[in-house]
């Protein structure tokens, strides 16, 4: 398999093109931007049998993806940050109308104020709109999650579009090797786009979306929902197909010396390699700690992690969004209600990196030291790294 | 059970549950009724939703679907290229919107996909308010007409969309009426065979919305049309500009906006201004159009 200098964005816009997507709608925003112009140029080298719409906005964007999708054959857009949210109207549409376009999200802060760089609120405040959700930890990752999903997504028992959550500028913007599978392999895992429900058809002619009593909508949702249920053995199956056929293996979550651990931190994206860097340096001190790394945020591997926790007394749960208003965290609330009949297994909430701020190995050793050091810890979540001035930063004198 | 007497032709059911005397169930029948089987339409929120359907019933024979209320150009630009890639290029795809969905809210994604000259056709039926959510004014209420949002009157006057849509120099541009059912379905021939984008913005007159009664929609369309107040004319491939029916003797506005309830606060001084100012237009677009 040749291996190739790429970075976070390069893979996604690589995995795209491997996916033989036909209509591209991109509108340009950091960190995001150098896919939509990769995909103009494989589109305008002939490297990609697609149309590009050049469109005004990312509502815009994802509307056209939709529209494309619709009509039989695959589209593809991606996005970050405000972009995401610009969408989060008509990604309800594209769950609901169960269109499995697979989209990178390369993840960056939301405003105010404005941050050009990663963290995962963008993403976040899109975790109940339908979207199945996987984070990569590399660029490697990236590629190999893109074109997972869209096995997963298209298949008939899901049936719902994706987003691949890459970190801004730790992943979108850092070079790697990549290995990148040939096309006719990628061909054998990925054959063409085959809708299973709703297409737009004069030959077959259908309504879609139009308004739904009260009588009927549960049922919809209800479909969703079980789309998602669906989706967990769909995800480790096509995991499975995936590790056989490329030689690299994936699964909902990933631990990473948990067995004996007696601390536990759990992790999202790119921060999970600086974790698994702090768990070799503390163990080398002797410190009994591990990371179990979330790749599968939605559908949310409950059982997984319930598994893998069983016997940790100590767990900590890393996120790089705020908890505005909330004991913690959504990764870690979600932890929370997945374990919460564990009574031995403590679990506490950690806010990192928001903004584009590094989390360094210090930082995750200070995490664990905070477990491991049984002090009691605070009922909401820690904020890693806050300077002290924090309350009196950009503070206007009358 | 109903008793359906007489059969709807083409491919809009019989017995929708627009109002009596609406406008844009008209405008919708033509429209489909011209453009043909292999069309594939797509509606934003607003009255015509209602032939969208509700549940599992819809009231089109053609394909569609129900998107949201500032995309309609965008789902339309995305349907048109995923056909495109697909041999399909013969398939229409229509976007038939009211006047909040595109002189509003949907204007960014309409401008968007005219800019880039993707191959849609647009349709813009224009009750002059967001009806659907109960008579609020938009861009497109006419000065001094009465809404739920402007309730002293609209002290504003409407965007002149055909002006907006002119700008962006697209194969086939024009004005119709559902009390001109001939011009409107030859105009509709026409941006269909232009191969788009084309964009016809249809004056739908609103029983309710206006406060008139049902059995006067199309009168009061063509009222519209006799006072200069709506003219009807089209701009060909961006230069060749002509009014398609001309009104030699116009009647004084007061004849139109005295059959609509929404008039009935204005004064003669504002009366008299609405009159300046559809002479002002009317002289304009001769202009425009002379020139063009
Ligand atoms: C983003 C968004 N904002 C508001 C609405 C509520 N809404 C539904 S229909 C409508 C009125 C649309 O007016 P128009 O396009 O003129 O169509 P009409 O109802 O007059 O036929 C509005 C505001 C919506 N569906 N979506
Ligand atoms: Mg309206």
């Amino acid at each position: 398999m040749p291996r190739m200098m790429l970075d976070g964005n390069g893979a996604a816009s690589e995995a795209l093109r491997l996916a033989r997507v036909q209509v591209i709608s991109a509108y340009p925003i950091t960190p995001q931007s150098p896919i939509a112009e990769q995909l103009a140029n494989y589109v305008a080298e002939g490297r990609l049998h697609a149309k590009y719409i050049r469109v005004e906005s990312e509502h815009s964007a994802l509307s056209c993806a939709i529209g494309a999708q619709l009509t039989g054959v695959r589209a593809a857009t991606a996005t970050s940050s405000v972009g995401l949210a610009l969408m989060h109207e008509v990604l309800g549409v594209a769950a609901g109308c169960r269109v499995p376009i697979i989209m990178p999200v390369v993840n960056r802060a939301l405003v105010s104020p404005w941050s050009l760089w990663c963290d995962h609120q963008d993403s976040m405040a899109e975790r109940d709109s339908g979207w199945l959700q996987f984070f990569a930890e590399d660029a490697q990752a990236v590629l190999d999650l893109t074109l997972a999903a869209y096995r997963i997504g298209e298949d008939e028992r899901v049936q719902l579009p994706a987003m691949i959550c890459l970190d801004g500028f730790f992943l979108s913007h850092r070079t790697d090797a990549v290995s990148v599978p040939e096309e006719s392999d990628v061909d054998d895992f990925l054959p063409r786009y085959q809708p299973h429900n709703l297409v737009l058809d004069p030959d077959h002619p259908i309504f879609i979306n139009d308004l739904t009593p009260s009588s009927d909508f549960m049922e919809m949702r209800y479909q969703q929902q079980q789309a998602f249920e669906a989706a967990r053995s769909v995800v480790s199956e096509v995991f499975e197909d995936f590790g056989r056929r490329f030689g690299r293996s994936y699964s909902a979550v990933e631990a990473y010396a948990c067995e004996d651990a007696e601390a536990v931190l759990i992790t999202l994206g790119s921060m999970s390699g600086t974790a698994k860097c702090a768990v070799d340096e503390l163990r080398a001190k002797g410190a009994r700690v591990g990371v179990l790394k979330i790749i599968s945020f939605r559908p949310f591997p409950a059982a997984e992690i319930r598994k893998c926790l069983k016997k940790v007394p100590r767990v900590g749960v890393i996120d790089r969004s705020a908890n505005l208003g909330a004991e913690t965290g959504p990764v870690c609330a979600e932890v929370l209600a997945a374990c919460k009949e564990s009574g031995t297994t403590q679990i506490h909430g950690f806010v990192a990196g928001l903004g584009g701020r590094d989390v360094p190995v210090e930082s995750i050793a200070n995490a664990f030291y905070a477990l491991l050091s049984q002090e009691e810890l605070e009922s909401g979540a820690r904020w890693l790294d806050v300077r002290e001035n924090a309350l009196f930063i950009r503070e206007v004198q009358s | 059970m109903l008793e359906i007497k007489t059969r709807a032709k083409g491919f809009v059911a019989h017995g929708v549950s627009a109002c009596a005397g609406c406008g844009l169930e008209l405008a919708i029948r033509v429209v489909v009724d011209v453009l043909g089987r292999n069309t594939v339409i797509v509606i934003p929120p607003g009255c015509a939703a209602l032939f969208s359907g509700f549940g599992s019933e819809t009231a089109l024979r053609i394909p569609g679907l129900q998107g949201n209320l500032e995309n309609t150009a965008a789902y339309a630009a995305g349907i048109k290229a995923g056909f495109e890639m697909q041999g399909r290029s013969d398939i229409n795809v229509l976007g038939f919107a009211g006047d909040g969905a595109t002189v509003d809210i949907g204007l960014q994604s309409l401008s968007g996909a005219f800019e880039r000259g993707d191959r849609i056709l647009y349709v813009c039926y224009d009750n002059e308010a967001y009806m659907n959510t109960g008579i609020q004014g938009s861009g497109s209420t006419p000065h001094q007409a009465w809404t739920t949002t402007t309730p002293a009157g609209k002290t504003a006057r409407r965007k002149d969309m055909l002006q907006i849509v002119a700008a962006h120099g697209i194969p086939y541009a024009a004005t119709a009426s559902i009390g001109y059912v001939e011009d409107l379905r030859k105009k509709v021939g026409k941006a269909k065979a232009s191969g788009g984008p084309a964009y016809i913005h249809i004056h739908s007159p609103c029983p309710p919305g206006w406060g008139f009664e049902p059995e006067k929609s199309v009168e009061i369309a063509r009222a519209a049309v006799r006072t200069r107040s709506w003219p009807l004319y089209e701009i060909v491939d961006r230069v060749k500009g002509r009014i398609t029916v001309p009104v030699g003797k116009p009647q004084p506005v007061a004849e139109y906006l005295k059959l609509q309830g929404r008039f009935a606060g204005i004064t003669p001084e504002e009366l008299e201004l609405v009159q300046k100012e559809v002479e002002e237009e009317y002289a304009l677009l001769l202009k425009r159009l002379d020139s063009q």
